[in-house]
């Protein structure tokens, strides 16, 4: 009787402290977020978005740095979300289950982890110095798509092993070929599960700013990137300079900034439940 | 004297180095309805997936002994897997459609073989519908998903889908133990009638199943070992009426398993 009033006390105590952990976080966050809104909303105007980065806080706009994250987010989506699907689709779908496999897998997972600034590193070696790309566009979504890339592997190995076996065996008994299976079988009942994990995937990207700076992507851009090769900046970079300023105008600026970057960050989101309701109730099973 | 479609000699498969069913030999009649029976784990499903090659589907299976079909080793080096999958197709234990359409999961088959013509497929889907004997019951509703359909009647449909490739073995891994006596009564009126045209083997749990359907039986058991082998095989009749083994006598009659 009294081991059991213990074991309902604890059991309350817990729930008391996870209900506090919880209400603490949405909190701060909640506060975040009015604090950001209280000073940002008033720079929201059409010249924000159409003005380049000034001296003079009120001339000062995030065009360049618009531009510049949708540059660097479509390319970074060009080349990692092919490359990742089909490294998922080789480890799933025909690795043998040997060592050498299993040593790939064990070091994809171990990229995830990896700080993003090293990643920064590697592009700088990489893609600016030994490509000589120099500070561009291109050499900026290589780098951010070699950092999501285990990201997007994990979430698509993860969507295409939740097709059930007995799809596959089902293809197969028809005189299916592998990637017949693949193709019409598997891939459609796995792709909400992947294109969920893409925009995810890309919303990291989208706010890394150290490994963008390692690059040597520039703060002050004053014109618009016209294609892969042209020097760039991006959205959390220009609020990182903005906020290092003296000036609260520039704060007010960067407060907007990140009203936008929120913005950007909250639709990707929507788009991919969206995408995955909508997808899921096509190919239900 | 019958003709022979399938032929195993010798047959032994292993998992992960460790036999799983030992020595097969047994030769399987045209158009005939062959039952596999025996205790859960003796191997049945094991033997049955030799038929068509499933097992490779497995990393850790692996097969000795030889598998005749029409005469050619099915496991010999020239033989293309897909082509033995068409031509000596599957059905499962548990229905498994496709997640799409009634109409496309009777047309993937064809489709993969790369028959586009709307017309020519059409055909097919309602020819394969109508032998599964399920034809009447969703001619009206061809395009909506088959999932929506009842476990009989999805089973049906996986028949149907089946003979789309055109086979001429069907194989069936206890095609009715997921479903209630009415369905399973539909799915054995449909194989009498499919013998007719196929060769058709079954495997199932269920010895009055065996003894309504089939015209020969294979009984197979595991030992002490849990190695599965063939204790006894003939027409269905003398199998049920005057068993030569003592353990085939002592299954039938409830003994054991
Ligand atoms: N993929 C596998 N890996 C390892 N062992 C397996 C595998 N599949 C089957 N086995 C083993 O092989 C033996 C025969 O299995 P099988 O599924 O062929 O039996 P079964 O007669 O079909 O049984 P049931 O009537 O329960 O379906 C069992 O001991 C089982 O554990
Ligand atoms: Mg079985």
């Amino acid at each position: 009787m009294e081991r059991r009033q213990r074991r309902e006390i604890a059991g309350k105590v817990f729930e008391a402290v996870a209900l506090t952990a919880t209400v603490f976080g949405l909190v701060v966050l909640a506060m975040l977020l009015f604090d950001v809104a209280r000073r940002g909303l008033g720079v929201l105007s059409w010249s924000f978005f159409t003005r380049y980065p000034s001296r003079f806080p009120e001339q000062a706009g995030i065009r360049s740095a618009l531009l510049g994250t949708v540059w660097v987010m479509a390319l970074t989506a060009l080349f990692s979300v092919p490359v990742g699907v089909a490294a998922a689709i080789y480890l799933e779908e025909y690795a043998p289950r040997n060592r050498l496999t299993r040593f790939i897998e064990l070091n994809i997972n171990n990229l995830a982890g990896v700080p993003s600034i090293i990643y920064g590193l590697l592009g700088l070696e990489l893609f600016v110095r030994g490509l000589k790309l120099e500070r561009s566009v291109l050499a900026g979504a290589l780098t951010l798509s070699l950092l999501i890339l285990p990201i997007l592997i994990a979430a698509s190995r993860e969507a295409l092993r939740a097709v059930p076996m007995s799809l596959r065996e089902a293809a197969f008994a028809l005189g299916a070929t592998r990637w017949q299976v693949i193709r019409h079988q598997v891939l459609p009942l796995a792709l909400p599960g992947i294109l969920t994990g893409m925009i995810l995937a890309l919303s990291r990207a989208i706010g890394e700013t150290a490994p963008l700076i390692t690059i040597g992507a520039l703060t002050f851009i004053a014109f618009d990137p016209k294609g892969p090769l042209d020097k760039f900046t991006v959205l959390p970079i220009q609020i990182f300079n903005w906020v290092s300023r003296p000036q609260a105008g520039f704060h007010a600026r960067a407060a907007g900034a990140i009203l936008v970057l929120l913005a950007v960050l909250l639709s990707m989101n929507g788009l991919a439940i969206y995408l995955r309701y909508r997808l899921q109730r096509r190919y239900q099973w | 004297m019958e003709e022979i479609v399938l032929e195993t000699q010798n047959l032994t498969v292993y998992y992960n180095g460790r036999p799983a069913i030992e020595g097969i030999s047994l030769r399987i009649p045209r158009r005939r309805i062959t039952a596999i029976i025996g205790p859960s784990g003796c191997g049945k499903s094991t033997l049955l997936r030799c038929f068509n090659r499933m097992n490779d589907l497995i990393p850790s299976a692996r097969v000795t002994g030889r598998v005749l079909f029409e005469g050619v080793d099915l496991y010999g080096p020239d033989v293309d897997v897909v082509e033995v999958r068409r031509r000596i197709g599957m059905v499962f234990q548990k229905p498994n459609p496709f997640p799409k359409s009634i109409y496309e999961n009777v047309a993937f088959g064809p489709r993969i073989q790369g028959i586009r013509d709307r017309r020519k497929l059409d055909e097919i889907v309602e020819r394969c519908l109508r032998a599964a004997a399920l034809w009447d019951e969703v001619k009206d509703k061809l395009h909506q998903n088959a999932l929506t359909l009842s476990g009989g009647q999805q089973q049906r449909l996986c028949i149907a889908r089946a003979l789309a490739t055109e086979p001429e073995v069907l194989l069936m891994d206890e095609p009715a133990s997921a479903l209630d006596p009415i369905a399973t009564m539909k799915i054995e009126d449909l194989m009498r009638e499919l013998a007719r045209e196929y060769t058709i083997v079954i495997v199932t749990h269920n010895m009055q199943q065996a003894a309504r359907v089939s015209d020969y039986t294979a009984f197979m058991l595991a030992g002490e070992d849990r190695v599965g082998r063939l204790i006894e095989f003939g027409p269905t009749q003398q199998i049920f009426t005057r068993p030569r083994d003592r353990r085939t006598e002592d299954y039938i009659t409830g003994r054991f398993g």
